[in-house]
């Protein structure tokens, strides 16, 4: 057993780092100076960063400190060190996905969030381990090895986010940006018992997201608070002409009204989410947490999502097959790994042979997944099909929430597992049935801790899901709010 | 029930239309965790979709115009640096042509 302490649950929130460097209480540079420090002694183990930016990480915080002395207006996330999931494009250090294709690659430019959470203050830490290309729901399948779960270091953090997911958690970052195209954004939160947002597709620029699922992908916030993810949201949402796809919708302040729980509250409670086949202690941890709802006054309404079960099939067609033709720009001739040209062959073989020493196992199987539901004579039976199904879950969602405001659920059928554990390919897939609809739809979900299952005497948390319609971001964080507010109400 | 293993010329069609070059073993073992994760992913079959149009995008959407300024290219040192070879201001590739083609 690796010795290991458990999170702490008195670390501070990045509204309250915020706050204290505000008002000068500490400084810039100390609160990154800590993060150094507890980097150092955790990360050998949690393996959760795979680059940290020491010298520019204190630089930075000195200039906000410095700005601060002079009266300026440092920003929203003034001095909040943040970590960055590596497949989102910052100019400082490396963007490598995780992978041998991009060990060496270094953006030119920074993604629009990066850039937006600059102009906010924030101080970027260091860039955090993933699956490769954001592919795995376990965060093991990195070319750097596994990340480690702070709250039991032989089993994984959840992916493919696991490596921001476990800094947040273990106090090595106070807020670290993921992406989520199935789940993995909330299923590492779960995992990792952290507050964790997908967004509507659209609302955040994808600009600069190494891509994996165009159509699916979405970059959100790890946060130990609410109040922090509606404050990292504030920062990084809005139009960005140079992504086509981010939604042309007005930026909003979510922090604004946060603590005002939603009139008349209906909560969705669909019965395929409280399966037989969940584990028992993550059903009677999210039944608890029906219960405290109800308690508060909310009107519990069963509401019918048939399709849920379907949405796994219907990701694992739609995603490998846009994975494999945004990772077709992988070829070895303007830059990722290039393989050594052997005599008599011919430009496909450089190419093949590129991608074979490049990409790693997980990366590969979907790439011929994709190829194959793609190909012709299958098109029609998988993709098309596939497609069609998707509008028939969108739909199922529209009418769902015609009659509650949010549906509720867990985020992960299981707690965290054990590093090794699910070696076949499709017991990983569904790990994500609670969560791959929401990205399936576009609609906005996030998870949140709400409580712990036991394994060997140790806590392992339990996530709770929130789900909402499109664009309804605010609403779901002031419910999300109320959560934590009647949890900490029995925590007291 | 597990479905029957693909054919070992439907994997390496594959790999080939991929742009993978995969060892023996690889193919073997793609065999059957593809016939696996297919068998799953067909139950998209059993759902009835008459007349229901294919969704590629959670949100109907349009092509955006942008105006058509001339804006600065990125610096040529910027979009070389990644490259695996370079000459110069090339990009070095291998030659794709005899001599005299």
């Amino acid at each position: 057993m690796i010795d290991f302490a458990p999170p702490s649950a008195d670390a501070p929130d990045a509204t309250s780092i915020r706050d204290a460097i505000r008002s000068r209480s500490t400084s810039a540079e100390a609160i990154v100076a800590a993060h150094l420090r507890r980097i150092e002694s955790a990360n050998p183990v949690l393996n959760a960063y795979h680059e940290v930016f020491r010298e520019e990480a204190l630089e930075r915080a000195r200039q906000i400190d410095e700005r601060l002395e002079h009266g300026g207006d440092p920003g929203l996330l003034a001095g909040v060190p943040v970590a960055i999931k590596d497949n989102i494009a910052t100019r400082l250090g490396r963007t490598t996905c995780s992978s041998k294709m991009l060990e060496h690659y270094r953006s030119p430019f920074d993604a629009t969030v990066v850039e937006r959470l600059h102009a906010a203050g924030a101080i970027v830490i260091g860039k955090t381990n993933l699956d490769e290309f954001a592919m795995g729901s376990s965060t093991e399948h990195c070319a750097w090895g596994p990340v480690r779960n702070p709250w039991d270091p032989e089993r994984v953090p959840g992916g493919s986010s696991g490596g921001s997911a476990a800094a947040v958690t273990a106090d090595l970052a106070a807020i670290a940006l993921g992406s989520d195209t199935g789940g993995s954004i909330r299923q590492p939160a779960a995992l990792c018992g952290c507050v964790g947002v997908k967004p509507t597709y659209g609302r955040v620029s994808r600009f600069g997201l190494v891509a994996f699922g165009s159509s699916l992908d979405q970059i959100g916030p790890f946060t130990r608070s609410v109040r922090d993810a509606a404050l990292v949201l504030t920062a990084i949402t809005g139009i960005d002409p140079r992504d086509s796809t981010s939604a042309d919708h007005p930026a909003e302040d979510f922090t604004r009204g946060l603590d005002e729980p939603p009139a008349k509250l209906r909560i969705g409670l669909p019965s395929a989410y409280m399966s037989d086949a969940n584990d028992p202690e993550v059903n009677r941890v999210i039944t608890d947490a029906i219960e405290r709802f109800r308690s508060a006054g909310a009107e519990i309404v069963p509401v019918d999502l048939p399709l849920t079960d379907i949405g796994v099939s219907t990701y694992y067609v739609i995603a490998p097959a846009e994975a494999c033709s945004n990772l077709a720009r992988f070829d070895g001739i303007r830059y990722g790994h290039r393989a050594a040209m052997r005599p008599g062959d011919e430009l496909i073989d450089l190419y093949a042979r590129s991608r074979a020493e490049g990409f790693g196992d997980e990366v590969q199987r979907r790439i011929m997944l994709g190829t194959y539901v793609l190909s012709s004579g299958y098109y029609d039976a998988y993709y098309n099909r596939a497609l069609r199904v998707r509008r028939l879950i969108k739909r199922e969602f529209d009418e769902a929430f015609a009659r509650c405001d949010v549906i509720i659920g867990p985020t992960s059928p299981t707690p965290a597992f054990r590093v090794g554990e699910r070696s076949d390919p499709l017991s990983m897939y569904l790990c994500d049935v609670y969560t791959v609809n929401a990205n399936i739809a576009g609609i906005c979900g996030m998870s949140m801790p709400a409580g712990f299952a036991e394994r060997n005497g140790r806590p392992l948390p339990v996530g709770l899901q929130l789900q909402a319609p499109a664009f309804e971001e605010h609403r779901m964080l002031r419910v999300a709010r109320l959560f934590e507010v009647l949890r900490e109400a029995v925590s007291a | 029930m597990q479905r029957e293993p693909l054919s070992v010329e439907a994997v390496a069609h594959v790999a080939r239309l991929a742009r993978l070059e995969l060892s023996k073993e690889r193919i073997d073992a793609y065999r059957t965790q593809l016939a696996g994760v297919l068998e799953h992913v067909a139950k998209v079959n059993a759902i009835a979709v008459d007349g229901v149009e294919p969704m590629a995008y959670p949100f109907e959407t349009s092509n955006r115009l942008a105006e058509d300024e001339i804006a600065p290219p990125m610096p040529l040192d910027d979009l070389l640096m990644n490259a695996p070879a370079t000459e110069g201001r090339f990009l070095a590739v291998p030659r794709v042509l005899a001599e005299g083609d």
